[in-house]
Order: C-alpha cells, then sequence, then structure tokens
C-alpha cells in the first residue's frame, strides 16, 4: 500500500488527478487499446475530477480512448433525477471533457431485471479487458462502493439494501430528508474491484477518520470491507490530514517520509 | 459522432463559452439545439449516445430567449395602421429589421382606424353587416384590408415571427385617446362582440384586444376574447381601480403602457395603475403591464416604483412607429401626421407624445440601468414576462429543454451580437469576431 498524506480536500484532489492523468498518458491509449477506469460518485472526489476537467482543458489530456464503469447507481430514482449517479457524473466529468457515450457504463437501477443488469455489467468489465485503474472512496462506515458492513469480500456486482449509516449520510442530497434517500443500489463488488490492476481510494475529513484506521491499521474484516485492499498487490490511499487523526503517529511519519519518492508519481511527464 | 439516430439525424449544434438565462439566473452552460429545439444534453449522451455536429463559440457573451415585443406600430417608414397596398411587405420589412433588436416575435400593432382599415369590402360579407353601413359599402369599393393580410407565422431568416396583431382600439375612451384619431373611436352598442366582429372583420391572427373597460357592454366582450385565446388589455381609458378589477376578473390580463393613457394613481382611487397591487386579482393569474423604457415615456422613478411594486409582471414594449429607424422630419402614424424630434415623437403641431422611437435593445438597457434591477430581470422583461403574457412560455422566451431556440446573443453592456430563430443565425453584427 501507498498511503499518501497531504494537507487538505483540495491538495488531494489535484494529487489524483494528477496521478490519473500520468497513468493515462503512460499506457498512451488508441483506438485499439483503451484505458480502462472505474470511478466513484460521492463529495470527496468531486475535486479530483475538476482538477481531471482542468487538464482536459489545458490540452494535458483527452479522455477519447477511455473507457469508464461507475461503481454504483441507486435504485428506482428516475436516471435524470439531480441526485442519481448518471446526474453526478454527466454534470461533474462527462460534459466538461471529450468522452464519448458509448465508452461510458454506468449501471441502470431502472433495469427491468436487476440481477441481469448486475451480471451483465461484470461481462462488460470483463469485455473490455478488465479495469486498468479503479477509482474510490470510503464510507464512515468503512465501505467500498455500497459494500456495506457485513459484504462478502468476494462479493460481485449485485442489488444491496443500503445501510442506515448509508442513508444518513446521503440524506443531505434529498433535502435533509431521510425517507426520499433510496433504499437500495446496485454497486460493484469487493472482488470486482480487487480485480482492477490497480486502486486508488481517496479519503478526506476527521468523519473518515476512524474508518481508515480500520481499513489499513486493523485486520481485513467484512464489517470494514475497504480493509480488503490490504490483499491488494497496487494499492495507493490518498488522504488529507484530518483522515489520520485516528492513525498512529509511527505510520502517519512512515509514510510521510516517503512523500518525496510518492510525488515522483505525479510530476509532469516529459512531452514525447 | 452525432448520435445512434435512435431519435433524429439532424444535426446538433453546441453553443460553448456562453452564459446562459435559465431559471432566473445567468449560468455556465453550453447551449444545445437540434431542429430548431433547445436539446437535453444530457438525455442525448445517455439514451442517443450522441455528441455535437458543430460547436459555436460565443466568446464569454449571454445567451437570452429571443425578444418578444407586444407592441410596436411599425418602423423604417412602415406605418402598420396606413393604407397601402403591400401589408405584408411593409411588416416583413419591419419583421426584418428588427432582428438587428434582438426581437424573434412581435405583435404587429394597429391603432385606432376605420373600419376599412382592418377588413376586406366584398359582397359576401356585406350580408354581416348592419343598415348604416350599407349605403357606405355601395361608394367604397374595394379597399385595403389588413387582418386578413397576414397570418401568425414563425420567423427565420426572412424575420420575426408574427404571433398576432394587437388591436390597440378603436373600442377606448375618448379622453384618453392620445395620439388615435377621435373620430373612428367606437363604443359597445348592444351586443358588444357583434361590434367587435363587425369593425375587425375578423379575429383570426389577432392575439391581443386593447379596450377601455369602462365603456358599457365591456364585460362579456372581454369574456368572449378571454375565451377565444385573445389576451385583453386595458388602456386608453379612464376607468377607476374598481372598473379595472371586473375587467380582470372576467379574463382580461395586460395593462397597455402603464401610466400613459389612463388616470393618474390617486391614493384614493389608484385606478388601473393600482391593478399593480390589487388584492382582487384571481388566485393564480397575473396582471402583466407594458412599460415603455424609452426614458421619455415614463420618468425612470415612476418605472422603479411601477417594477419594485410588481415585478414579475412587467413587460417591456417598444411602442414603436414609422419613424422608428428613420432620421428626425415628418412622418405618417395611423390618420395622423407625426414629427421627429431626437428621441421624441409628437403628433404634429403639439406636444403630445405619440409614440416612441426607442429599439426594444434600447428599452432593454435604459430598464437595467434606470431600475438598478439584475441583468436577468431586465432580459426576462422582455422575454420570459411577454411570453408568460401570451401563454406561450412553454415554447418561447426560455431556454428549457423542448423549447424554441429563438435567441438573442448579447454582451455585457446588453448590446446584442447576434440573434437566431429556431437555432439558425438570422442576423450578426459585423466587426466582431464573434459568433
Amino acid at each position: 500500500m501507498k498511503l499518501i498524506i497531504l494537507n487538505d480536500y483540495d491538495q488531494v484532489g489535484e494529487w489524483a488527478a494528477k496521478y490519473i492523468r500520468n497513468k493515462i498518458l503512460r499506457f498512451n491509449p488508441g483506438p485499439a487499446r483503451f484505458f480502462i477506469l472505474g470511478l466513484p460518485t460521492g463529495g470527496t472526489p468531486l475535486g479530483c475530477y475538476k482538477k481531471l476537467i482542468e487538464f482536459y482543458r489545458n490540452g494535458e489530456i483527452s479522455f477519447k480512448y477511455v473507457k469508464t464503469f461507475n461503481m454504483d447507481e441507486y435504485v428506482g430514482i428516475p436516471r435524470n433525477h439531480p441526485e442519481s449517479y448518471h446526474s453526478f457524473m454527466w454534470n461533474n466529468f462527462f460534459k466538461h471533457i471529450d468522452i464519448q457515450s458509448e465508452n461510458t457504463h454506468i449501471l441502470d437501477g431502472n433495469a427491468a431485471n436487476l440481477i441481469e443488469e448486475c451480471d451483465s455489467f461484470e461481462q462488460k468489465i470483463k469485455a473490455a479487458g478488465g479495469i486498468d485503474l479503479f477509482v474510490g472512496g470510503i464510507g464512515p462506515d468503512g465501505h467500498i462502493a455500497f459494500n456495506e458492513p457485513g459484504s462478502s469480500l468476494m462479493s460481485r456486482t449485485r442489488v444491496k439494501t443500503l445501510a442506515q449509516d448509508t442513508i444518513l449520510a446521503n440524506a443531505r442530497f434529498f433535502d435533509g430528508d431521510m425517507s426520499k434517500v433510496p433504499t437500495m443500489a446496485l454497486t460493484v463488488g469487493v472482488a470486482t474491484v480487487m480485480d482492477a490492476r490497480e486502486v486508488m481510494i481517496l479519503i478526506t475529513g476527521a468523519h473518515k477518520a476512524f474508518a481508515l484506521y480500520k481499513a489499513i491499521e486493523d485486520g481485513v474484516n467484512h464489517m470494514w470491507t475497504v480493509s480488503a485492499f490490504q490483499q491488494h498487490p497496487q494499492t495507493v490511499f490518498v488522504c488529507d490530514e484530518d483522515a489520520t487523526l485516528e492513525l498512529r503517529v509511527k505510520t502517519v511519519k512512515y509514510f510521510k517520509g516517503m512523500m518525496h519518492v510518492h510525488n515522483k508519481l505525479v510530476e509532469p511527464l516529459p512531452p514525447k | 459522432m452525432p448520435s445512434n439516430k435512435s431519435v433524429s439525424d439532424a444535426p446538433i449544434t453546441q453553443f460553448v463559452n456562453c452564459r446562459i438565462l435559465r431559471e432566473h439566473k445567468l449560468q455556465r452552460e453550453d447551449l444545445w439545439v437540434r431542429e430548431g429545439k433547445i436539446l437535453d444534453p444530457e438525455k442525448l449522451f445517455f439514451d442517443e449516445k450522441g455528441s455535437a455536429d458543430q460547436r459555436v463559440d460565443c466568446e464569454g457573451l449571454i445567451i437570452a430567449p429571443g425578444f418578444i415585443d407586444v407592441q410596436i406600430n411599425g418602423g423604417y417608414g412602415i406605418d402598420f395602421s396606413q393604407a397601402t397596398d403591400d401589408v405584408r411587405g411593409g411588416i416583413a420589412l419591419v419583421a426584418k429589421k428588427i432582428l438587428e433588436h434582438g426581437v424573434t416575435s412581435f405583435l404587429p400593432t394597429l391603432v385606432t382606424s376605420p373600419p376599412d382599415i382592418y377588413h376586406k369590402v366584398c359582397p359576401t360579407s356585406i350580408f354581416l353587416l348592419t343598415h348604416q353601413h350599407l349605403l357606405f359599402l355601395a361608394i367604397v369599393s374595394l379597399t385595403v384590408n389588413v387582418l386578413p393580410e397576414v397570418k401568425v407565422h414563425s420567423g427565420g431568416m426572412e424575420g420575426a415571427g408574427v404571433l398576432g396583431f394587437h388591436l390597440e382600439g378603436p373600442f377606448i375612451s375618448l379622453e384618453k385617446k392620445g395620439a388615435h384619431p377621435e373620430q373612428h373611436l367606437r363604443s359597445f352598442l348592444s351586443d358588444g362582440m357583434s361590434d367587435l366582429i363587425e369593425t375587425y372583420g375578423t379575429l383570426d391572427n389577432v392575439a391581443m384586444v386593447t379596450l377601455a373597460p369602462e365603456l358599457p357592454n365591456s364585460q362579456s366582450v372581454v369574456r368572449e376574447l378571454t375565451q377565444r385565446g385573445i389576451t385583453v388589455s386595458l388602456g386608453h381609458s379612464v376607468a377607476n381601480l374598481s372598473q379595472a378589477e371586473d375587467a380582470v376578473r372576467y379574463g382580461a390580463s395586460f395593462i397597455t403602457h402603464l401610466f400613459n393613457a389612463m388616470l393618474p394613481f390617486h391614493h384614493r382611487d389608484p385606478g388601473i395603475v393600482g391593478l399593480l397591487t390589487s388584492d382582487q386579482v384571481p388566485q393564480g393569474r397575473t396582471v402583466f403591464y407594458g412599460m415603455i423604457a424609452d426614458g421619455i415615456h415614463t420618468n425612470p422613478a415612476a418605472l422603479r416604483i411601477a417594477h419594485r411594486a410588481h415585478p414579475t409582471g412587467l413587460v417591456l414594449v417598444t411602442d414603436a412607429i414609422a419613424a422608428m429607424g428613420l432620421p428626425p422630419g415628418r412622418h405618417t402614424l395611423g390618420q395622423q401626421v407625426i414629427e421627429i424630434q431626437g428621441l421624441h415623437a409628437y403628433v404634429a403641431g403639439t406636444k403630445t407624445l405619440c409614440g416612441s422611437i426607442a429599439t426594444m435593445d434600447m428599452c432593454v438597457r435604459h430598464f437595467k440601468q434606470a431600475s438598478g434591477c439584475r441583468v436577468e430581470e431586465a432580459l426576462e422583461a422582455a422575454s420570459l414576462h411577454p411570453a408568460q403574457l401570451l401563454g406561450i412560455s412553454h415554447a418561447k422566451g426560455i431556454l428549457d429543454y423542448g423549447g424554441d431556440a429563438d435567441l438573442v446573443l448579447l454582451d455585457d453592456a446588453l448590446n446584442v451580437r447576434a440573434t437566431y430563430i429556431a437555432g439558425q443565425e438570422v442576423w450578426r453584427k459585423l466587426h466582431h469576431h464573434n459568433c
């Protein structure tokens, strides 16, 4: 695991965006060779998306040969609902860049057969050749995507009922009214994300600190599903100071000591 | 690639680098257009896997819905109320020129005129006329008609769209006739509507009628016109507030050039002006009011009072006359001669104003400056509000998905840089590198 500790939310977004940019540029995608990116939604990655849009506008990066797979989508709200994850991705990312619609994949929470929809999503990932980099966040209860506490660490894309904590956390997007928050979602499984060649988790804020502690300093446990990535060979955790509040001083010092090495990963690439 | 053609294979235009007026705010958003309508790009992306065929770089300009002028009597030498052989040509000329002012739809307005201006005299229609007129008809041969000549039609390269006629008079008050010719004023005899039809000949292609509600028998007329979908406006009237409120109850929804040609506001009887804050307006209905914001017809303080009292009802109108767009001097309006002095247009030999020569974009700028309102409010007074008044705000006066792509592109000083109708550029200001 690489643990990247930055000062604040904005720095996390910038570092993560640069990391993604460099990964795509080094991969050098083309019409026969797409870069496959797994993407999250929510407050945490917003800063990262803004920076990626900036890099696109500056001409540093193109998404023409990038395919995306989103982690999850609510069940039962209209696709154009302002809080659907389709709307989120359109408004915060897709509409600002040059990605082609047929290269984006988001689970359809209004599909006639939800199980078929989930299975078909797994097939599409396979057909694309698997995910090169899966970007995710972490819930206060330590979940990755909607893999709530108790989700199998071997799980695949499926329908999940949301935990109370998650509904509470999401209520702020539904006028603070918990009764308006969807209760079910389609989500990639823990194993689906584990299958990616590389995983990057973004964590910001003091309210995520305990989950981060459980994820990287405690054992692998299905009650804190992000802990599964301790067993992934290529994981990067990018966090701000506040998110480290529950970690041991020793852990923080160790990884801060490596920042000069890790920062090389986000330096601008030499021009071709 | 444009789309998977599942909905349409028409080309898609994306206006980028612009600020659009939507939901009462200027927002940094792209505007998408297909087949003359505003397109929902999210639906296009997810449903049709579509993207733009053509991008128009607006270089930071404002995109507002095209302006709608509900009171314009002519311009560029054309007087809609004057007898000519080429009514259609006259309206078309003005329609083309007002594109430069950002106007994409309008109501050609006819002031009080003799009956022959309104309708064609011909054998079959004699049966509809009363005895008094038979002799008159025997003498008058086929003369010009105006109303049957021009139909409601969409705009385009040829000019702004005609939404219908605005008939201002002749059923108005003698005391408040303003520049209208006294000899052609009329009142409602026994059955109001038949007097109306007799005068106008036809109500096809009529969008608005201005009348004085204190005229006896006006109630049934107001009600009937409203039922036919024609906007009834109160103006050139000495009605008190109570009479005005009655008319609103029967369906009247507009006030023709507020303050002008009506009783002044009085604190014990505010008259028609009192409609702005009347509590007798039926639930769910709005009384709109036209304002000529040319700096001449209304003192800026009065403009501000009206705006502050009822901001959502304010509709900018030009009330432009034939001399608009022409140099100073003498010109004809209706049956009278007028004189231009600077930005003023008087009934020749008097100091009575007879209409303005300000253009719509001038009015928008002046309104913003005089009232201190936000840019969005100034633009809506010339687009959204007239559309709401005419009951067409699902299609015009808005930049919502599915609406008509009638657009005006403006700089921050609200100068018109380009005008679009149904997504096609129909006018562009030269000597500027923009869209």
